[in-house]
């Protein structure tokens, strides 16, 4: 490789991170230009922040052209219901939250029904549920390709059938940042802004852009119990404790969120960002560990894409 | 996974003395030597590098994959449990080729069968792998990793040498515009790390590759096995070779911008181009235009002009979320404002305008076809370009590349994975640039208006051309469609519509002559019933005060349309010759001429004014007779008549 003798003068290039925002940017303004009806599905998570961020920058100074809808489980932290709420009370947006109303009457829940069970009722359900009570035809998710395996290959613009199906064999090829929107009568389509970002991307936004996030995700003393290996917080009194089974006071913080019984915990000091971010640099497992629906069997996070979660 | 003895069972990687530390940065805050704060500060600066890797499973690219993020220490405890697992469960040692293994369908297949992205990172460069298999029927793959990639890596098998393969692989490097190849011949350890063998393929293809346009080419000596040369460089193995590992390449190959040209040649040039997406408006007081600057860059002040308005004005300001900037750069998603209150909305570019682009209703391309279904020259389909979607014919196919040897041959059509070149016709004109010279502004998708599936990538291709004057691109924006007045709608399109449908779309003309009073009116409308209870679109053409023509013409219209047309019209006095013209102006549609043979006596009786008496057509495609008045039967005879034709599906 030669450089070349003398470098002239170059307008100064975009570093990875400004290249992330801008590429998210295009995606969020491209599918609210071309979309009738899209929805943000927030799921208060770091990712969900970012997404909100960049969809913010995307339209500022007008409102958000679309409303953000979470999927509630009843399940959820408190405190990610006391996020969510305080996010709402911006003018700027419109919050909808749609919980499944049969799973909520049969009281679905991680404890009794095990956590494929709610998850496919209250979350994925839920979320075919709203989608068509809304008559949504896109909706933008957090998700991130460095997440799992099956994520690597998902698309940026990924399209559903009418049942609200995922088909990995029947996508639709991505290229350039030519995204093709046009949508078949009764398809719809997910729409990932963040799918080039990774994990320690999205913590550093957060912490650049001092973009608020769940206090979850610092280190705080909280009231836990061990099980299959992993700290689970006793968020109120509907967890059931085994026999003798005390919770604790650990100074823990969450990875991921979700429904507070199937998060797993980590053990951790770290209490601000620039710790959380250290603390990610030297830990020894990926983030969907805490996870735990993720290890319903194997190959599991692809076969809930193809039954329409998210 | 295929059954190959070098890519499956792998050896354990197996860390090598006096290894470089490549996240060395990383290191220091793990050990509390470095602060945070710098190491977030330095992580910021890195660039982003994407780079598309292209082989087959053959080829070690998995295995290849997998050593980089494992080298680079990207994989973390739980996935390479996960992966020590599932190599057991095959009966094998640990296979880094698990890593990268995606959808189950695959896993299950032992291939690849689509594009993957991963990351990876080091204290240099932030990278995107865009993992793609080589095999030529997934050339849509490799040129879907390939579009958004700064560099190619392209594997080559030490024992088989340079192959048709590898040649179709820096060919599509070099269609889709990418000016970076890292070429690594990989497995060296099958051949005695043998530096004659590697120093033949690369000068083999050097030779090769040179008229192609590469900026750089890197030929790199690897075992992706052992790691040799991939991450850290192996002087056990190749003491002879001196050059930069796989990682070292990707770490320091300049990346290429497209103005890097005009920032060379004439610094202060500024080719800006900046396609509107969409026109922000909360208020009276603010109109913002957005979008992502795809070259060069603006500052408050700067002139520009828009397009197709051609209207100029000058920039007021320029906005990211609340902030206002001094400049915006190339890649940057940002909110124009201009001094004047031009009308521009979404599709609409704004440039500089000193270096207008291209402003063209019939262009030159390079296709790649993407889908199942073939391309259909007299179809219109939509074509995506920069944030405007216009209705585009391919006119013409000059001509496609063997898939084999490269060579540009004649066809007729194109069928996945061909790469062509094509002319097109648009509806309304575009607003482009060269694509090697630009990617952003030279780049199209097509689509099919039924499927709406993505169906072909293009490369818009006007080498040589000078920007346009003004008053000429304004010329060709006011021209009328470039597609001329013939139906946008081809037959093949007609017939997939109504396939979706599930209707019959058999086009055609039944045509039925006969005398006045022949009951030749009774026959059309219960063939019409008949016809359409058996699923097909079919209408009865009974013309006031229509001309002869005037009625054929309307005949034709509703046949192309996929419509059974049945008519009973007074049936001209005729000769030979007249008949045939007429049948010459249905050309090749089905056409049923029907000779209603009523005797004369029977059709004064029903119809005693009847006009006077016809000439029959000289030669019909049948004859029924309606004298005892059988008309289930006529029209039996004419369905079996009509369901002989083709079905066009």
């Amino acid at each position: 490789m030669s450089q070349p003798m003398s470098q002239p003068i170059s307008p100064r290039r975009l570093r990875h991170l400004e290249t992330l925002e801008a590429e998210s940017i295009h995606i969020l303004r491209e599918a609210a230009a071309t979309f009738r009806n899209p929805v943000m599905l927030y799921s208060i998570g770091k990712d969900s922040s970012v997404m909100l961020h960049l969809a913010r920058k995307a339209f500022h100074p007008a409102p958000l052209p679309f409303p953000l809808m979470h999927v509630d489980t009843l399940w959820k932290f408190r405190e990610m219901i006391q996020f969510r709420e305080q996010v709402a009370k911006d003018p700027a947006i419109r919050m909808l939250v749609h919980t499944n109303p049969d799973g909520a009457r049969d009281n679905v829940n991680p404890i009794d029904h095990g956590s494929a069970q709610h998850t496919s009722i209250m979350k994925t359900q839920g979320l075919l549920q709203a989608m068509e009570k809304y008559g949504f035809d896109c909706a933008f998710g957090g998700a991130r390709r460095d997440e799992e395996r099956s994520r690597a290959k998902e698309r940026v613009f990924s399209f559903r059938d009418s049942h609200q199906q995922w088909d990995p064999k029947n996508q639709r090829p991505e290229l350039w940042n030519l995204y093709n929107t046009q949508l078949q009568q009764g398809h719809s389509v997910r729409v990932f802004p963040l799918s080039n970002w990774t994990e320690l991307d999205v913590w550093l936004y957060v912490s650049l852009e001092e973009i608020p996030v769940v206090p979850l995700y610092f280190s705080a003393p909280r009231p836990v119990v061990k099980r299959d290996g992993t700290w689970i917080m006793v968020d109120d009194d509907r967890l059931p404790l085994h026999d003798g089974e005390t919770p604790e006071q650990k100074s823990v913080r969450f990875r991921t969120l979700g429904c507070y019984p199937l998060s797993g915990a980590v053990e951790s000091t770290a209490t601000t960002l620039p710790e959380i971010i250290q603390e990610m640099l030297s830990t020894q497992w990926s983030e969907r560990q805490g996870r735990l629906i993720d290890n319903d069997q194997d190959a599991s996070m692809e076969q809930k894409k193809k039954e329409g979660y998210f | 996974m295929a059954a190959n003895s070098h890519t499956s069972p792998a050896q354990p990687p197996a860390p090598m003395a006096g290894q470089t530390n490549l996240r060395a940065e990383e290191e220091a805050v793990r050990a509390g030597t470095a602060a945070i704060e710098t190491y977030l500060e330095n992580y910021q600066q890195r660039q982003l590098l994407r780079f598309v890797c292209v082989g087959s499973v053959d080829d070690g690219k998995s295995t290849l994959i997998g050593r980089l993020l494992h080298d680079t220490g990207t994989i973390y405890a739980d996935q390479m449990e996960a992966v020590a697992q599932a190599s057991a469960k095959k009966g094998s040692e640990l296979d880094l080729a698990l890593l990268t293994d995606g959808l189950q369908a695959e896993r299950e297949q032992g291939i690849t069968i689509d594009v993957a992205y991963r990351h990876f990172t080091t204290d240099k460069r932030k990278f995107i792998i865009a993992d793609t298999p080589g095999h030529v029927q997934y050339t849509r793959n490799m040129v879907t990793g390939a579009s958004t990639a700064d560099l190619a890596l392209i594997l080559i098998d030490a024992r088989l040498g340079v192959l048709a393969q590898s040649r179709r692989h820096a060919h599509i490097a070099s269609l889709l515009g990418i000016k970076n190849l890292a070429v690594c011949i990989n497995k060296m350890d099958l051949v005695g790390h043998d530096q004659t063998r590697f120093q033949d393929i690369e000068s083999e293809f050097r030779a090769f590759a040179s008229p192609l346009g590469f900026a750089d080419v890197g030929c790199i000596p690897i075992s992706a096995l052992e790691g040799t040369n991939v991450v850290r460089p192996d002087t056990e193995h190749t003491p002879w070779y001196r050059g930069p590992t796989v990682l070292q390449y990707l770490e320091s190959v300049p990346i290429h911008h497209d103005s890097d040209k005009e920032n060379q040649q004439s610094p202060g040039t500024n080719h800006f181009r900046f396609p509107v997406q969409y026109v922000l408006r909360p208020n009276l007081d603010f109109r913002g235009f957005a979008g992502w600057i795809a070259r060069g860059s603006v500052q408050p002040g700067d002139r520009v002009l828009a397009l197709p308005s051609g209207k100029s004005s000058t920039i007021r300001d320029i906005h990211l979320y609340n902030t206002t900037l001094d400049q915006g750069v190339e890649g940057q998603s940002v909110v124009l404002r201009t001094d004047d209150e031009i009308d521009i909305s979404r599709g609409d570019i704004l440039v500089s305008p000193d270096h207008l682009p291209q402003v063209q209703r019939q262009v030159t391309a390079d296709l790649v076809w993407l889908d199942e279904a073939p391309l259909l020259q007299d179809k219109t389909y939509l074509l995506k370009h920069t944030t405007r979607t216009l209705h585009a014919q391919v006119s013409a196919i000059q001509w496609k590349r063997d898939t084999e040897s490269f060579e540009p041959i004649q066809a007729d059509t194109l069928g996945m994975n061909d790469i062509a070149r094509v002319d097109l016709s648009c509806h309304r004109a575009l607003l482009f640039d060269d694509y090697s010279d630009q990617r952003q502004t030279g780049a199209f998708i097509l689509i099919d208006s039924l499927s709406r599936n993505t169906v072909a990538a293009g490369m818009l291709r006007a080498p040589n051309a000078t920007p346009p004057t003004l008053e000429h691109a304004m010329e060709e924006v006011h021209a009328r469609s470039g597609l001329g007045h013939q139906t946008h709608i081809g037959q093949e399109e007609r017939n997939q519509r109504s396939k979706q449908l599930g209707m019959s779309v058999k086009g055609g003309v039944i045509w039925l002559s006969g005398l006045p009073g022949s009951g030749r009116w009774d026959l059309a409308y219960a063939l019409e019933r008949a016809l359409f209870d058996r699923g097909h679109w079919t209408t009865v053409l009974d013309p006031e005060n229509e001309t002869t023509d005037s009625t054929l013409s309307a005949a034709r219209a509703c046949a192309r349309a996929g419509v059974l047309a049945i008519t009973a019209f007074q049936t001209p006095s005729w000769d030979r010759e007249q008949w045939q013209r007429a049948r010459d102006r249905l050309g090749h549609l089905s056409t049923l001429i029907v000779h209603v043979n009523t005797s004369e006596e029977r059709a004064r009786q029903r119809r005693p004014s009847g006009g006077p008496p016809a000439t029959p057509p000289p030669a019909p495609d049948i004859t029924v007779s309606l004298d005892d008045a059988e008309l289930d039967a006529a029209v039996d005879i004419i369905l079996e008549q009509v369901e002989k034709w083709s079905d066009p599906t």
